[in-house]
């Protein structure tokens, strides 16, 4: 049985889920189907026609940010680094902002570790996915969720 | 009495204790930084020097304070010396009674009392970055200091003027400072949590703004959310409000350059 | 002034992996945006951040609009050898910033 202030939890939660997926309704559809073709092609140019395979790869970034102008960001990528077995690149995307590339990193077994930090714009609740292709060739991803909220108190003018 | 009248007698009663209930101020046991209301990945890029965008003002600052400006060809330094030690406490002590004008200035207008007095250097606009580079430069030689903004005969009727500020419903939503920052502090509005306003590390870096600001700015800035008109920067009425937001704040600590979303 | 922080270890281990901490002083211009009076801000971004190690390349970034203002590249290298450790961003409008650090290898 559930007791009223259960009841009350249960439905706050239910209804802050529904406001977390109704968040993602900010760019105009038509728009955002055509920021996702954007990002389609972009991977493309990447990676041809080469298999992208989950895996290997760590993208870090908060589920939920207060606010979309610098919001940390960490690839990491399982590798030893060696001059044999190394990361060669390091990619990100998204889906929604204007333009899908974000940064793309060129090192070697020189890095010692692969990754980099740093902080991004990200415009709207979205999908971002870091690629890395390794010194074999092959391609290795990660996808993140990112909730983006709003604040209330913005100076008027520019975001 | 009729039904109506009861009705609005009722009301005025609630209205007149809410009025009441909402002139309270936070007690000070209970007083938190903007810093405690934002993320855990805000707050780091405001706790690692290496990461802190505002850090790169500061260093600009420093860079400003030596060098010599002005007919009088004097720099910052050369009154003052090392900033380490001369600048530190001061910043937690501003707004400070200026005897020539009779009144309370702010840091960035002591820095150009400063420059223009004894640079004879034009002063710096409000919100330029070496006015901005300069305050935050010596606001960071207080960091972990406790603001402490002196309160006495000079200074209380312009505290009075600021806190009656605070207080007072304004614009066209009929808002006063106190109807969020006292009586909603911790409530969220539109999704992010509704800060206790406590000028603990200004000049600081918005996310928003993606540079510095400084405290006028983000007054100015809440002004026009209430939908009312923003006083000038560098007007007595900011200066006040400021004084009276400092001492609200007093005891906590300095910790400029902050970080806030 | 300060165009630039950069933050790593003065001294260090052969072989050992160094952290390497950059902020560089830039609004990253989107070119998406507009002024109150709808005219659009022309895009002005650091285009390319590279880190040489006693003038070989050790890491590089090619940036876009959506990195942030005031861009923060934070990475890691061997410390191969003693020497000096370059950091160049490159941008719009002719940016174009240098810093130079010197790292003790033993």
């Amino acid at each position: 049985m559930t007791s009223r202030r259960e009841f009350l939890v249960l439905a706050c939660g239910a209804a802050s889920l529904t406001a977390a997926t109704t968040v993602g309704a900010q760019i105009d559809p038509n728009q955002a189907a055509l920021r996702r073709a954007a990002m389609q092609e972009a991977l493309r140019k990447v990676v041809g026609n080469a298999q992208v395979r989950r895996g290997k790869v760590r993208l870090e970034l908060p589920p939920l940010i207060d606010n979309g102008n610098a919001v940390p960001l960490a690839v990491r990528v399982e590798s030893p680094m060696t001059p044999a077995d190394h990361v060669r690149a390091i990619h990100v995307f998204t889906e929604k902002n204007p333009l899908p590339d974000v940064v793309s990193v060129t090192l070697g077994p020189r890095a010692g570790r692969a990754g980099i930090s740093t902080r991004v714009r990200i415009a709207d609740t979205q999908t971002v996915t870091a690629i890395a292709q390794l010194s074999d060739g092959s391609f290795w991803s990660d996808s993140a969720e990112v909730v983006v909220t709003l604040s209330a108190c913005l100076e008027e003018g520019l975001i | 009495m009729r039904p109506r009248l009861a009705w609005a007698a009722a009301a005025y009663v609630l209205v007149g204790f809410a009025g009441i209930y909402a002139a309270a101020e936070i007690p000070l046991a209970e007083r938190r930084s903007g810093y405690e209301f934002m993320s855990r990945e805000t707050r780091a890029m405001q706790d690692d020097d290496a990461g802190n965008p505002g850090m790169l003002w500061v260093l600009d600052g420093e860079a400003l304070w030596k060098r010599k400006t002005g007919a009088a060809d004097r720099a910052c330094a050369d009154c003052h010396g090392e900033a380490r030690a001369s600048m530190k406490g001061v910043a937690a002590r501003y707004p400070a009674f200026d005897a020539a004008r009779e009144r309370p200035v702010n840091l960035e207008e002591r820095i150009n009392l400063c420059r223009t007095g004894r640079q004879q250097a034009p002063p710096l606009a409000f919100e330029s970055r070496d006015l901005l580079a300069l305050a935050a430069y010596v606001a960071r030689q207080s960091r972990g200091l406790p603001i402490a903004v002196a309160i006495d005969t000079r200074t209380r009727p312009f505290l009075d003027a600021g806190r009656a500020s605070f207080f007072r419903r304004q614009g066209q939503l009929n808002l006063a400072c106190s109807q969020c920052h006292d009586d909603h502090w911790g409530a969220k509005l539109a999704g992010t949590p509704i800060p206790q306003a406590h000028p603990t590390g200004y000049p600081l870096y918005r996310l928003e703004w993606q540079g510095l600001g400084s405290l006028q700015r983000r007054l100015r800035s809440c002004f026009a959310g209430m939908r009312a008109e923003a006083y000038a920067y560098g007007s007595p009425e900011l200066v006040d409000l400021e004084l009276y937001l400092m001492w609200r704040a007093r005891e906590m600590k300095i910790e400029t350059p902050a970080v806030r979303p | 002034m300060a165009r630039a922080i950069v933050n790593l270890p003065a001294q260090a281990r052969r072989g050992e992996i160094i952290e390497i901490k950059t902020l560089a002083a830039h609004p990253m211009e989107t070119g998406f945006r507009r002024t109150q009076l709808g005219e659009l801000i022309p895009r002005d971004i650091i285009r390319r951040f590279v880190c040489t190690y006693n003038g070989a390349e050790v890491f590089r970034v090619d940036l876009h609009p959506a990195v942030a203002a005031n861009p923060l590249i934070a990475f890691t290298t061997v410390a191969t050898e003693s020497g000096t450790i370059e950091f160049q961003w490159v941008g719009d409008n002719g940016y174009a910033v240098t810093e130079t650090v010197s790292i003790r290898v033993e």
